[in-house]
C-alpha cells in the first residue's frame, strides 16, 4: 500500500492512527490488572480508618504530593533516610495513589511514628518553628474544625472502586474476619461519623481536644503511613521475587 | 489563484475563532507564567505564601500548570490548529459559527474554573489531571467538539492531500481524548460534591497516571506544537519542507512509540520491573523519530541560513527546535534506570519539563504567533526589532532557568546519596534545601526574564493589531471623503 491512500482518506488516517497510538498502553497498562504478584502477597495492609481517609483527603487537597513522595526506593541512601523501600501492596488502597514525583521536602511513605502527635501538629503550624532551615509553607488553618458530615458518602465512593468497607452484616462479617473485629468496626458504613468522633478522641491528636479539626484527620493519616506492614515477619529476599 | 480570490477566500475563512483563541492564549501566558514566577519565588523566599491558604505552594502549583499548558498551550493549539486547517483544505471551518464558538467558550471556562477551584482546594491529586470531575466532564464535551470541527473540516478540504500538519494534530487530538478520558476515570462522592475517587489504586492507578503524565507531554505538548512547525516553519521560512518521505517516518513513528515510554517516571518504584525496562527501551528508540522531526525541521532552511540573520520569527522557530533537539535527547538520557536513580525525584526533571516547555512549545508558539497574528488583523508587525529583543530575554531566561536547576537537582541528588568514611548518611535532608537556595533565585530570575519576553510581545502584537485597526479606519474615512466629493 502506498502511504499517498492514508494522505488523501482521512477515515484510514484516523482509524490507523488510533491502532498506533493504543498499543503502547493496552500492553503496559491491561496486565498490570491480571498478572499475580504485581501486587506482592504480605499482611497487615489494611484501608484507613475513616478519620485517616478525611485526613488523606485532606493532604491530596492540600497538594502535599506536589513537594513530598510516599516512594522509597530499593536504594542503601534511601532505606537509611527513610526505611524499608516501598510495597506495592502498601498503596493498594489509596485512590488515587500519592507517590509524587518530586522531594522538594522528604518523603512520607515511612512518616508515620517517627515523630510525636505534638511535634506533627507544630510543624504543620509553623515548620521554621521546629526545622528553621524548612522552605514548607505553614498552614494554620489546619486547626479549623473538620467537616466530615459527608464521611458516609466518601466511604461509599472508595467502596464502589473498591476499597472494603461494608455497607451489609455479610461485608462487615467478613472484614472481621480479615482485619478483626476493631478496624471492622471502623470500616462499617453506618459506623461512620461515631467512628470518626471516637477516633479524634481516642488520641491527643492535635493537642484541642475540644474540636475534631482538620489537623486531627491529617496527624492520623500521618501517622499510619507506612506503619501497616511488619518487615521483621518476613525474610530479606522475599519481597524481591516480586518485582 | 489570482489575488482577487485570495482576498476572497480569506473573508470566508472563520479568523474570528482564531483570533478569540490567540488573544486567550496570550492571556493565559501571562498569567500562567506569573503564577509560575511566583511559585518559583515562594521556593526561594517561603515567607511569600504569607500563610494565606489559597497562594500556598501546593495549591498554586497545579494553577501554573494548567495554565501554561493547558490555558496558554491549549488555546495555541485551538487557534493555530484552526487557522492551519482552513487554509491547508482551503475550505471554511465547519459547524457554522457556533460549533467553533461553542470550543472556545467550553475550553476557557472549564480553564478558568478549574483553576479557581484549584485554590480553594479542590483537586483529583493527580498531576497535570488536577481538575475536578465536572471540569473534566466539561473539558470532555468540548474536546468532542473540537474533533468533530476538526474533522468534518477536513473532510470538506478542496484538496484531495491532507497536508502533513493536520496528521500532527489529528494525533494530538485522539490521543488526549483517550488519555483524558481513562486517565480520570473516577466515581464522584455525590452528584453535588466536587471531590471524587479515582477508579484505580496504587500501581494501576500510578501507570495509567504517567501513561497519561507523559503522553500530555508527547500529544499535547509535542505532537500537536509539530503541527504548528511544520506549518509555520515552511511558511516562514518561504521553502518547502526538508523531506516529506522524513515526516511519514518523524509521524507514524513519534505516534507509536511515545505511548510506552511514561513508564519511565516510576522508574525504581513499587512497579513491576518488566514494564519500566520497556518504557526505557521505547524512551531511547523514542529519541531517533525525535531528532529526524528536528532536523527535518531545521534543514528547511538549507540555503536560506541568511535568515537567521535578518528575521527574529525564523530564529524563534530554528531556536525551538534546538531546544526540542536538546530535550528529547535529555529526555531518554534521564529515562535510563541508573541516570534516574539519581535524577528522579530533584529538580533535574523540572529543568528538564522547562527546557521542553519554555525552549521548545513556548517558542515555536512564539514564532508561529508573530507570523500569524499580523496575517490575521491584515497588519504589518509593529517592530521587528522588538522581537529580536524578546528573542534574546527569553532565550537567557531559559538558559539560566536550566542550568539552575541542574545544578540544584544533580546537586541533590549526589547530596543525598553520598555517604561518610564511616558509611553513615553524609548529609540530612534538610542541608539539601538549604544548598538549592542560590539556584532557586536564579531559577526565579530566568523566569522573570521569560515573563518579560512575554510582556514584549503583548506589547508589540497590541501594537500591530492597534495599528491594523487604525488603518482599517483611516481607509474607511477616505472612502467617506471621497464618496462625499462625488
Amino acid at each position: 500500500m502506498k502511504h499517498e491512500s492514508i494522505e488523501i482518506n482521512s477515515a484510514l488516517l484516523i482509524v490507523l492512527t488510533l491502532v498506533v497510538i493504543s498499543i503502547g498502553g493496552l500492553v503496559e497498562i491491561v496486565p498490570l490488572f491480571h498478572i499475580k504478584g504485581t501486587v506482592e502477597k504480605v499482611e497487615g495492609v489494611h484501608p484507613y480508618t475513616p478519620l485517616e481517609q478525611m485526613g488523606r483527603d485532606i493532604y491530596v487537597a492540600e497538594g502535599c504530593y506536589l513537594c513530598h513522595s510516599q516512594m522509597i526506593r530499593p536504594f542503601r541512601d534511601e532505606m537509611l533516610r527513610y526505611g524499608h523501600y516501598s510495597l506495592a501492596a502498601e498503596s493498594q488502597y489509596d485512590h488515587p495513589f500519592q507517590w509524587g514525583s518530586k522531594r522538594t521536602g522528604p518523603d512520607l511513605a515511612r512518616v508515620g511514628g517517627k515523630y510525636s502527635n505534638e511535634w506533627m501538629t507544630q510543624h504543620l503550624i509553623h515548620p521554621q518553628s521546629l526545622v528553621p532551615e524548612s522552605i514548607m509553607p505553614s498552614y494554620p488553618w489546619l486547626m479549623q474544625p473538620l467537616n466530615y458530615g459527608d464521611i458516609a458518602d466518601r466511604m461509599k465512593a472508595l467502596r464502589d472502586v473498591g476499597v472494603p468497607y461494608s455497607e451489609t452484616q455479610a461485608e462487615y462479617d467478613a472484614n472481621v474476619k480479615k482485619f478483626g473485629k476493631t478496624l471492622a468496626d471502623q470500616f462499617h458504613i453506618p459506623n461512620a461519623i461515631k467512628s470518626v468522633k471516637e477516633e479524634a478522641a481516642s488520641q491527643n491528636w492535635d493537642g484541642n481536644p475540644k474540636e475534631i479539626t482538620k489537623m486531627d484527620a491529617l496527624v492520623s493519616y500521618l501517622q499510619v503511613l507506612g506503619t501497616m506492614v511488619d518487615f521483621s515477619k518476613y525474610n530479606q529476599g522475599y519481597f524481591s521475587k516480586f518485582r | 489563484m489570482s489575488a482577487s480570490t485570495v482576498a476572497g477566500m480569506a473573508e470566508q475563512y472563520n479568523y474570528d475563532i482564531v483570533k478569540k483563541f490567540a488573544i486567550m492564549a496570550m492571556v493565559w501566558a501571562l498569567l500562567g507564567m506569573s503564577a509560575g514566577l511566583y511559585i518559583a519565588s515562594e521556593l526561594a523566599w517561603p515567607v511569600l505564601n504569607f500563610d494565606i491558604a489559597e497562594i500556598t505552594f501546593g495549591r498554586l502549583r497545579p494553577v501554573h500548570t494548567s495554565l501554561v499548558v493547558f490555558g496558554f498551550g491549549g488555546s495555541a493549539l485551538f487557534a493555530t490548529s484552526y487557522y492551519i486547517v482552513q487554509r491547508t483544505c482551503q475550505t471554511p471551518l465547519w459547524g457554522g459559527k457556533w460549533l467553533p464558538e461553542f470550543t472556545f467558550w467550553g475550553w476557557q471556562l472549564s480553564i478558568g474554573i478549574g483553576v479557581i477551584l484549584y485554590m480553594m482546594g479542590y483537586t483529583q491529586g493527580r498531576e497535570y489531571a488536577e481538575f475536578v470531575w465536572p471540569i473534566d466532564l466539561g473539558i470532555l464535551v468540548t474536546w468532542v467538539a473540537y474533533a468533530l470541527v476538526f474533522t468534518m473540516t477536513i473532510r470538506n478540504r478542496s484538496q484531495p492531500h491532507i497536508y502533513v500538519a493536520l496528521w500532527f494534530y489529528m494525533a494530538f487530538i485522539l490521543a488526549t481524548a483517550i488519555l483524558h478520558i481513562f486517565n480520570n476515570l473516577a466515581v464522584p462522592v455525590a452528584w453535588n460534591s466536587l471531590d471524587s475517587y479515582s477508579l484505580f489504586s496504587g500501581v494501576q492507578d500510578a501507570m495509567t497516571q504517567w501513561w497519561y503524565g507523559h503522553n500530555a507531554v508527547g500529544f499535547f505538548l509535542t505532537a500537536a506544537f509539530l503541527g504548528m512547525m511544520y506549518y509555520f516553519v515552511p511558511k516562514q521560512a518561504g521553502r518547502p519542507i526538508y523531506s516529506y518521505r522524513l515526516s511519514i517516518v518523524h509521524f507514524w513513528a513519534l505516534s507509536f512509540l511515545y505511548m510506552w515510554v511514561g513508564a519511565h517516571h516510576l522508574h525504581w518504584t513499587a512497579l513491576p520491573d518488566w514494564v519500566s525496562t520497556l518504557a526505557a527501551t521505547f524512551s531511547i528508540l523514542l529519541l531517533l523519530p525525535s531528532w529526524g522531526g528536528m532536523i527535518n525541521g531545521i534543514m528547511t532552511l538549507s540555503g536560506a541560513w541568511d535568515k537567521l540573520r535578518t528575521d527574529p520569527i525564523m530564529l524563534f522557530l530554528i531556536t525551538a527546535l534546538a531546544f526540542y533537539g536538546m530535550s528529547t535527547f535529555e529526555g531518554p538520557l534521564m529515562s535510563l534506570k541508573s541516570v534516574n536513580a539519581l535524577s528522579h525525584y530533584t529538580d533535574w526533571t523540572i529543568g528538564h519539563v522547562h527546557s521542553g516547555a519554555l525552549g521548545w512549545v513556548a517558542m515555536i508558539t512564539i514564532g508561529s504567533f508573530y507570523h500569524m497574528v499580523p496575517r490575521l488583523w491584515g497588519a504589518k508587525l509593529y517592530s521587528t526589532k522588538l522581537v529580536f529583543t524578546h528573542f534574546w530575554v527569553a532565550t537567557i531566561g531559559i538558559v539560566l532557568y536550566i542550568v539552575a536547576m541542574w545544578v540544584s537537582g544533580i546537586g541533590q541528588g549526589l547530596m543525598l546519596r553520598a555517604f561518610d568514611q564511616y558509611g553513615n548518611l553524609a548529609y540530612t535532608f534538610v542541608e539539601t534545601v538549604t544548598f538549592m537556595h542560590i539556584p532557586y533565585v536564579v531559577r526565579a530570575l530566568g523566569g522573570a526574564l521569560f515573563l518579560s519576553g512575554m510582556l514584549l510581545m503583548t506589547y508589540n502584537l497590541y501594537m500591530t493589531v492597534w495599528g491594523a485597526r487604525r488603518e482599517a479606519i483611516d481607509v474607511q474615512d477616505q472612502s467617506a471623503v471621497a464618496v462625499a466629493r462625488t
